[in-house]
């Protein structure tokens, strides 16, 4: 009889293994995450709740050009705000923005690599299942040796839930781009970097948008999870009313939720089929 | 009419010896004539470029030599797939596409072609599908790098070009017109059209002058803020092709690149290339599987079938002298009127009589050499009319000249197709003389010749 394998040793130190070596290149990603999220969520709540709620839905009519669609959203705004949830909402919101951001940063050229390299797409195939299948908890426990608790940690760990979409999609669009168009772009004469910039991405920036637009959504999924370890905004308020059986606190702050996913999803699916009608 | 014949019989017969000597005088520069007619069709047929590389001037291989060669083909063989290397040495040794298949699991797509695509013609490469012919046409700006051999094109051997010079080829001599058009669904029309231009770097403002000037050509001038998906088809092939244009390559590479067309359209943009290529004279290399747009569009046309050529000739050549049997039942059922010539099927006009002469020596010639009518030309050798013998009868007795003989006929040009030859044959009891554009006669076309090489599997004349 063959003993337990040690899986669970080895990711424990590699785990401490990084800790112990990289702790400068983990320190200035915390900072800098740090930096750039304390700035977007000290812009958001600077905002005057009016003119967040004008801009939301002057930026929804000219995505959608529905006006029926952009009512609503102004009418849910009111509500985040009749809820006392606002400065909860934006700093939400600034946690899912970055780190949809990063991930798209990540993402895409990693997508764009793999989509010219088969060998670097089925490595990268069994890494994207992996993050994309562990349970989100378990890579809480990584992050929080290496970050700590916080908003930052919070965040790492829904740019790592957030990225594959992003790359999975922005491989596909970019293999399906047609043959032929391929063809075009190279009986030109066309350097990698022009065919990339004026055929490939373009051609494929429907199948692109539709992994941001998961990606997004994913953000604000994990985004709410990572309040376990620390995170702020609206996930703050699920836990504690999970920890009180408090149903009508949780019940409100699932329908912020709720609000701010609805409008990111309409206004970045959006954007993707506008480009798709052409 | 038999006693007007045997009176005038007996008139001539009393100086019968000395008009013999007399005909032989006249008829000494018309056989002069003949030899520089002959002379000079040969020159046109050798690539004149001033009348323009057309269909005409490519009849003759025998004279295409003289031509300057745009793109040679030496021993190209391309293989897809795994195990090149055997494969290669069974391509050598003469097996087939699927016993190399059986055998090494690889795709011979191309085997050993050799090919000359002369400067300015319009070469069309022919084969059902599988053939080979799309890569043969993506082996000539490498977007197929063949397994083996050299594609030359302007004098340099694109297959062992690095990736910079080969950009810079591909910039500078090809342009391409796809099959499904490949237009960019996110630009406008114009800026398809610049899209090359665009590649070189070529500032905006005047790329995208020159590109509506290519447009304009394509006759799509208004069209240049749509976007492709709001056109038509044959409008979208316009573009492909404006596109290809506008950088001005001298190749002009065309990939099935009517065959996504309804069949109208189809025939009026083959027309529209036609007249095109006579502004641009580029070289046309162009893919199909359709016999009809071949033999339409093509100065030569190489048969293709397993990835190797069956046979390379102009359409006449093909249709007139098919090298094997596959190419004979590719051609069974072609409408030959189509495509043959007047100059193919004519013969050397007989029946010449100088317009000074008078009406008698004119009979004396028609009945000398067993005809009922010949054709009248002046000094300069331009041709004048008909005559016929019964109208020569009618004025012997009172005319000195055979001018009150004439009388006038319908003409073709010797590059006049068949297929409009015809209707005059259909109105005319007399043969039909083929003029050259300086209006000399340069043959004769007999109704019966017509039927014979005409006729689907007819032997050649």
């Amino acid at each position: 009889m063959i003993g337990k394998i040690p899986l669970g040793d080895v990711a424990e130190g590699t785990v401490t293994w990084i800790e112990a070596n990289l702790g400068v290149v983990l320190d200035f990603i915390t900072w800098l995450i740090g930096w750039v999220l304390g700035a977007l969520s000290s812009v958001l709540t600077a905002i005057p709740v009016p003119l967040f709620i004008l801009l939301a839905a002057v930026l929804t009519l000219l995505a959608t050009r529905k006006i029926l669609l952009t009512l609503g959203v102004v009418l849910a705004l009111m509500l985040i705000e009749n809820l006392g949830l606002w400065a909860l909402s934006m700093e939400t919101l600034s946690l899912v923005l970055v780190s949809a951001c990063t991930a798209v940063l990540i993402g895409v050229p990693v997508g764009i690599l793999a989509s010219r390299n088969d060998r670097l797409q089925g490595v990268l195939k069994v890494g994207l299942d992996f993050m994309q299948t562990m349970p989100s908890f378990v890579y809480l426990i990584p992050v929080v040796i290496f970050f700590g608790l916080g908003n930052v940690p919070g965040m790492i760990a829904t740019i790592v839930f957030a990225i594959p979409p992003v790359v999975r999609l922005t491989d596909l669009g970019i293999r399906q781009v047609p043959k032929e168009l391929n063809e075009v772009a190279d009986s030109f004469g066309s350097s990698a970097l022009q065919k990339l910039a004026c055929v490939q991405l373009p051609v494929a920036k429907p199948t692109i948008m539709a992994g941001i637009n998961q990606c997004v959504m994913l953000s604000l999924s994990m985004v709410v999870i990572a309040s376990m370890i620390g995170a702020k905004g609206l996930g703050r308020d699920v836990l504690v009313a999970i920890q009180r059986v408090d149903i009508g606190l949780g019940f409100e702050a699932g329908v912020a939720i709720v609000i701010i996913a609805v409008i990111l999803d309409r206004i970045t699916q959006s954007i993707g089929k506008r480009e798709n009608a052409h | 009419m038999d006693v007007g014949r045997s009176g005038i019989r007996g008139i001539i017969g009393r100086y019968e010896a000395a008009l013999s000597a007399r005909i032989d005088e006249l008829m000494a520069p018309v056989v002069e004539w003949r030899k520089e007619v002959a002379a000079s069709l040969l020159s046109r047929a050798a690539g004149d470029t001033d009348k323009g590389p057309g269909k005409a001037a490519a009849a003759g291989s025998e004279a295409g030599d003289e031509r300057r060669v745009a793109i040679r083909l030496e021993g190209v063989t391309k293989v897809f797939g795994h195990g090149q290397k055997e494969a290669l040495e069974l391509v050598r040794s003469g097996s087939s596409k699927n016993d190399i298949l059986k055998a090494t699991g690889s795709m011979v797509a191309l085997r050993n072609i050799d090919l000359e695509i002369y400067q300015g013609e319009i070469f069309v490469i022919m084969g059902l599908s599988g053939c080979g012919k799309s890569t043969l046409e993506r082996c000539l700006n490498r977007l197929v790098r063949p397994t083996r051999g050299k594609v030359v094109v302007n004098g340099t051997d694109i297959t062992s070009l690095d990736e910079d010079s080969l950009r810079q080829f591909r910039r500078d001599h090809i342009g391409m017109v796809f099959q499904n058009f490949g237009l960019l669904p996110h630009r406008t029309v114009l800026e398809n059209v610049a899209y090359g231009l665009e590649v070189q770097g070529v500032p905006r403002e005047e790329r995208l002058s020159r590109s509506r000037k290519a447009l304009e050509l394509v006759g799509l001038k208004s069209y240049g803020d749509a976007r492709p998906s709001m056109l038509s088809g044959g409008m979208k092939q316009r573009v492909g092709l404006a596109r290809a244009l506008a950088t001005d390559p001298d190749i002009l590479l065309m990939d099935e690149a009517f065959s996504a067309l309804d069949p109208l359209i189809r025939k009026s943009m083959q027309e529209e290339l036609l007249d095109l290529q006579r502004k641009v004279h580029k070289t046309i290399v162009f893919v199909t599987h359709d016999l009809d747009e071949a033999l339409r569009l093509g100065d030569r046309i190489a048969i293709m079938r397993d990835g190797g050529i069956v046979q390379v000739g102009t359409p006449e050549d093909i249709l007139t002298s098919p090298a094997d049997d596959y190419v004979s039942r590719f051609i069974d059922g072609v409408d030959r009127s189509k495509v043959m010539t007047c100059e193919s099927i004519m013969k050397q006009p007989e029946a010449v009589i100088p317009l000074r002469i008078g009406p008698r020596t004119a009979l004396k010639m028609l009945e000398d050499i067993g005809h009922t009518a010949g054709f009248v030309v002046d000094k300069e050798k331009g041709f004048i009319g008909l005559v016929r013998s019964e109208d020569l009868l009618r004025i012997v007795p009172t005319e000195a000249s055979i001018k009150g003989a004439i009388s006038p006929v319908r003409s073709v040009g010797p590059s006049t197709k068949v297929e409009d030859l015809i209707p005059i044959l259909v109105e005319t009891d007399y043969p039909v003389p083929v003029l050259s554009e300086s209006n000399w006669l340069v043959g004769v076309i007999y109704p019966a010749m017509v039927m014979r090489r005409i006729r689907p599997g007819g032997a050649p004349a």
